[in-house]
């Protein structure tokens, strides 16, 4: 390579270096320039602040102790817990229910169909902060306050307050309990294994459901009653203005729950849709040929080979709706964002403030595409 | 190629420039270019900055942006406003999207200092109240133990009701939404049982927003105080004097008896203090950078401080309370103009 200017490749090498000269300049002077401004007009810096007393309560607290006299960095953990808990359990939920609607848009029961349809065309055009402010106000406008609550059933109480359910009280049991499951799980799949390479040399399957059910059902049980048999339940009771007692599933998450599965189930009913009608309909004739009926066809062949062409939509969905449930601030649920927008005014430290929210969701999104990139490698077709 | 590099060094150089030229203008200087103040006021408080059925802000929160215009241009129409909520606030005033905020903001030390803020005043004494549905047979806030309480996000409410459950050893579980009208919303479908706010603003919803006003009672119990006031940023002294002065110049008005509708008598008044007041003797516009005329046109065009509030908030149920002068026994007190 010449040192001159008529070598091409020593001159893309100069352009390439001054980009990145002047993109690292322009960033350095940004990043003085607010410096700069922040420190003439006597705006605080930095993250110490992480470190003061919050001063403010939080309504709901996901398996986190919080009270108004700890640090901003719990309320912010806090915030990202609530966060996780109605991002998580949404696309669990919208996975189902997506998929349940896209499979029934495909039915050949013309009224399931219809349905399926308007509920897809509805839901996808209507924005979703709309569809959030009407959950929540059909929940505490239509349901009793808590003085007149409703009981479905015994220890079930129904109010605009949330649900009140009783939950089994602490008791070392369950810890144990809990383990078993675990155990039982790992042992379930990796009997399945065992029964997938048996069947793989022998030809013949041995009864892998029912020795699967067993690993997963018996050991909690057995651990439930070596542990004593608690039947102690924390029932909810009314006291004075509220419930205590028993757990309660607040408006505030089921709303935002409600809004965010449905309004995102209809997207993934169409990329259901869409990975299904992709693959070739000789594999359902295919199917019927050996003699599974439509819906042991659809299950076996043909949405097997639809994830390839579902997956990488799915993980747009996912990231979108993890990233929709920072509206929760519109409707009083506190995530992430509803709590470091109160940390910024507080402190009047919003540059930190954002870029924590933005360091958050970065991780979050990153995290499940990483994963659905990992299980998209794994169904991928291999080889030519 | 050479020349490309040379063009965009110049635009990056001119760049710089142009932005640290625009940083250093003072806000004085940028409202009297523009030809108008914005403002940054509530999305809806009755009293203090609400637009009212034709779509004209009307509030005490509003004069003070009123008189601040008509200080610098002579007509109080010369505003912009900008509805903030409670969490949108700081950074528009910190960002340099209002000249002002005159949004009922009270006065603490963490705002005047960490958030680069400064206030120029108050205008409204006002404490923290609760007001609960009268149903609950609740006299006083200490019966409040477990209630749901509703409360606006990023505001001293959220705080002090935090501190006066710790301190008197109770318990709540707070229901936080941004939105002034979803807020209040929660409140009567009776999602929470009590609303914590400024009383000023707990009187006002009641006779302005609450289906049934008389279902509703408010608590005895004062639990903070809240001295609520305009504001504008750090490091611009002169338009902090202009803002500070034309708050002032309206109590002073008030306290010298001069009205909107017998200024005009005393122009030719003999008394030395309302000469000054008036502008017919001394420099002390020049100073301000303003017209000699300035607290003229506010008292002729907006009013002094007694007409905004009986205009604005006598109609609500308020009444003068603390927020009276200071030689009435409240404790508005202006400094001298002179």
């Amino acid at each position: 390579m010449k040192l001159s200017f008529n070598d091409p490749r020593f001159r893309s090498l100069v352009y390439q270096a001054a980009a990145i000269v002047s993109a690292l300049a322009f960033g350095a002077y940004l990043v003085s320039n607010t410096l700069a401004n922040l420190e003439e007009r006597r705006i605080a810096s930095g993250f110490a602040f992480l470190a003061r007393e919050a001063g403010f309560a939080i309504g709901e607290t996901t398996l986190i102790a919080y009270s108004a006299a700890d640090s901003y960095l719990r309320a912010l953990t806090v915030g990202l817990a609530n966060t996780l808990r109605v991002s998580l359990i949404g696309i669990f939920a919208a996975t189902v229910l997506g998929t349940l609607i896209g499979l029934a848009r495909l039915s050949h029961n013309w009224l399931l169909a219809r349905l399926a349809a308007a509920y897809v065309e509805f839901i996808r055009n209507v924005p979703l902060l709309v569809q959030l402010f009407l959950w929540y106000v059909l929940i505490t406008e239509n349901l009793p306050g808590s003085r007149g609550a409703l009981e479905p059933l015994p220890g079930w109480y129904l109010s605009n307050r949330g649900i009140h359910f009783p939950v089994p009280e602490p008791h070392p049991a369950y810890a144990w309990m809990l383990g078993a499951f675990v155990a039982g799980t790992v042992a379930a799949i990796g009997c399945a294994w065992c029964g997938r390479r048996r069947q793989a040399r022998t030809g013949r399957r041995p009864p892998v459901l029912e020795i699967a059910l067993a690993c997963v059902l018996v050991p909690p049980a057995l651990a439930y009653f070596a542990g004593g048999a608690p039947t102690a339940l924390s029932v909810p009771q009314l006291t004075g203005f509220n419930f205590t007692g028993g757990m309660t599933l607040t408006p505030e998450f089921a709303a935002l729950g409600a809004g965010l599965v449905i309004y995102t189930a209809a997207f993934i009913a169409e990329i259901v849709r869409a990975g299904v009608l992709a693959i070739p309909y000789g594999q359902f004739e295919a199917a019927f040929a050996l003699g599974l009926r439509r819906p042991l066809a659809m299950r076996l062949v043909v949405l097997p080979q639809a994830l390839r062409v579902i997956v990488p939509p799915l993980t747009n969905q996912y990231l979108n709706l993890t990233k929709n449930s920072s509206l929760a601030v519109a409707i009083g649920y506190p995530d992430i964002v509803s709590i470091a927008n109160t940390a910024m005014n507080q402190t009047g430290q919003s540059i930190e403030g954002i870029a924590i929210i933005m360091a958050v969701y970065l991780t979050i999104s990153l995290s499940i595409s990483a994963f659905m990139n990992w299980y998209n490698a794994r169904i991928a077709l291999r080889g030519g | 190629m050479k020349q490309s590099l040379i063009l965009a060094s110049i635009f990056a150089a001119a760049m710089a420039a142009v932005s640290q030229w625009a940083g250093a203008q003072s806000t004085f200087d940028a409202v009297r270019a523009k030809g108008y103040v914005q403002c940054g006021v509530n999305t809806g408080l009755a009293g203090f900055s609400q637009p009212d059925s034709k779509g004209v802000w009307r509030g005490i929160d509003v004069d003070v942006c009123r008189a601040v215009a008509a200080a610098v241009f002579g007509d109080p129409g010369k505003v912009r406003y900008t509805p903030l909520t409670s969490q949108q606030r700081f950074t528009a005033l910190q960002s340099g999207e209002v000249d002002v905020l005159s949004r009922n903001t009270t006065w603490t030390i963490t705002r005047d200092t960490s958030l680069g803020l400064n206030f120029i005043g108050v205008n409204y004494y006002d404490g923290q109240g609760f007001i609960v549905p009268r149903k609950l047979g609740v006299k006083s806030a200490k019966q409040l133990n477990g209630a749901t309480v509703c409360v606006q996000p990023g505001t001293t409410t959220e705080l002090n009701l935090a501190d006066y459950f710790r301190a008197n050893k109770m318990t709540f579980k707070p229901v936080v939404i941004e939105k002034l009208e979803e807020v209040l919303n929660a409140y009567f479908a009776r999602r929470c049982d009590v609303y914590t706010t400024d009383v000023s603003g707990l009187v006002a919803i009641r006779a302005s927003r609450a289906p049934n006003p008389a279902e509703h009672v408010i608590l005895p119990e004062v639990i903070s105080k809240e001295p609520l006031g305009p504001v504008v940023r750090h490091g611009d002294d002169r338009w902090f004097d202009v803002v500070k002065w034309s708050l002032y110049a309206m109590i002073e008005a008030e306290e010298q008896g001069l009205t909107s509708r017998n200024i005009d008598e005393h122009l030719r008044s003999s008394n030395p203090a309302i000469q000054r007041f008036v502008g017919a003797i001394g420099d002390v516009g020049k100073a301000l950078g303003l017209d000699n005329r300035w607290a003229y046109n506010i008292v002729k065009q907006v009013g002094n401080y007694g007409e905004s509030f009986d205009r604005n908030l006598t109609p609500l149920g308020f009444d003068r309370g603390i927020n009276k002068l200071w030689t009435q026994g409240g404790l508005m007190y202006a400094p001298p103009i002179r």
